[in-house]
């Protein structure tokens, strides 16, 4: 392999879109190319340096309001039918219309689980505070109280301040990079939030002590536009909301459940 | 506005599927425009065909989509004014050109936001573009070439010589290529 096709396929290297020929192709030549190694090395502190910073822009709030606006207004009984249940099964969706029994029990039908009635809008009443909360965080100077991403600093701030030890988990090797935590409040109650960041995404992951109603089994949720995904365990409840994908939402969370279960 | 429309389950669908990416399409479009105002004014048109043409889209991943239709946007309605408009052909721009040189030895590591945002802000539109796809909005190559309209190859040979632009704009090595 000349220096000319590696100074191509060595970005494909780094962006892992090589398949596994051609990518021993290249660390071969970059083995042995000097000048290609500090290529590599160059190019790879680059990657770091945008992933770590936030190259993103947030949307002005007036932008948002303007295309909410301008997307017709949702049946209110429906508007908070997960996303994920409305793609998976349209048939089942227009029976659930039918039954109108109020959107939450309606979403907890559809994914099979079954919560009490009068649980439900103290659920909702949960929800909303939830993506309150994390719009209030993505304004300047809300995101944290204490910034770090030492999850032994970030830990031991809420000591004092909660009833429970939150678990503060260190995913950066999985591309979650803790940005600090916060205390915050959600339904009324004083809770834990630690917050990560995606590429330019903020997470905010909101930690309370589990209630009788909670269940083990991870939801997820479309919620004004946002992933949430929920779980509990360990004696206690877990809330994570951002605008990643559901997919990157669920990574983070299955990680923090097993590194929780593994005693983090 | 036709019918289609005003079906208010398109519409939930919509919402659910097109909203939680907002930030993401209004940072594209900051970067093809290079300009707040403009950025709004095209991401509002953008969420408005897509809502329009929310039927044509069928399932699979819907940021591609939204980006594609962004980029429509920002080569028709804005061409004159910043993206798409009458640059030279990629190829025809050295892209040592670009580059003001620093004595700094250390490309990018510990550089602000703003300042690798101005950095890739001042790459030729197709490279700003592969860039803020690949890095930013963290897209495949092969979605990438689909948004584009380029093969693999081109995306893959693009975003080579954005990273060379920024580094020398960084005013790392390679210079003496």
């Amino acid at each position: 392999m000349t220096c000319d096709e590696a100074t191509v396929l060595l970005h494909a290297l780094l962006d892992g879109e090589l398949d596994a020929g051609h990518a021993r192709e290249v660390e071969a030549h970059v083995a042995n190319c000097p000048r290609c190694a500090v290529d590599v090395r160059q190019f790879r502190q680059m990657r770091q340096a945008m992933s770590a910073a936030a190259l993103g822009f947030a949307a002005p709030a007036a932008l948002r309001g303007r295309i909410e606006a301008a997307i017709p207004a949702p049946a209110t009984l429906t508007s908070i039918l997960p996303a994920s249940v409305a793609a998976a099964a349209p048939s089942r969706r227009v029976l659930l219309k039918g039954f109108a029994l109020g959107a939450a029990l309606s979403a907890a039908a559809a994914t099979g689980i079954v919560f009490l009635m009068q649980g439900a809008d103290q659920e909702q009443q949960i929800l909303d505070d939830v993506v309150s909360a994390h719009l209030r965080s993505l304004q300047a100077g809300h995101l944290t109280d204490v910034p770090s991403s030492d999850r032994h600093t970030v830990k031991p701030w809420f000591n004092g301040r909660l009833a429970v030890a939150p678990p503060v988990v260190d995913l950066a090797a999985q591309g979650f990079t803790l940005l600090g935590g916060r205390l915050d409040y959600i339904d009324g109650k004083p809770v834990a939030a630690i917050v990560y960041r995606r590429r330019a995404h903020v997470i905010n992951l909101f930690v309370a002590p589990a209630t009788g109603v909670d269940r083990g089994g991870a939801r997820h949720e479309t919620v004004q536009g946002f992933n949430v995904r929920r779980w509990a365990g360990q004696g206690l409840r877990f809330i994570a909301i951002s605008d990643i994908g559901a997919d990157e939402l669920e990574e983070l969370g299955t990680r923090i459940e097993a590194a929780v279960r593994a005693g983090a | 506005m036709t019918g289609e429309t005003d079906d208010p389950e398109r519409a939930r669908r919509f919402r659910d599927a097109a909203l939680p990416h907002l930030d993401e399409v209004y940072t594209l479009a900051r970067y093809l425009l290079r300009d707040s105002a403009d950025a709004e004014d095209a991401v509002q048109e953008c969420y408005l065909r897509a809502l329009k043409h929310f039927g044509t889209f069928h399932g699979g991943a819907i940021r591609p989509w939204l980006f594609a239709i962004l980029r429509n946007v920002c080569k028709t309605a804005f061409a004159r004014r910043g993206f798409g408009g009458a640059e030279p052909a990629e190829d025809a721009v050295p892209v040592w050109c670009e580059t003001p040189e620093t004595p700094e030895a250390q490309v990018l590591r510990s550089r602000d936001a703003e300042t690798i945002r101005a950095m890739v802000s001042a790459l030729p539109d197709a490279f700003r573009e592969a860039i803020v796809l690949r890095e930013i909005n963290g897209l495949a190559y092969r979605e990438i070439a689909e948004i584009v309209g380029a093969p693999v190859g081109t995306v893959m040979s693009r975003l080579a010589r954005a990273f060379d632009a920024a580094r020398r704009m960084a005013g790392g090595g390679g210079g003496e290529r």
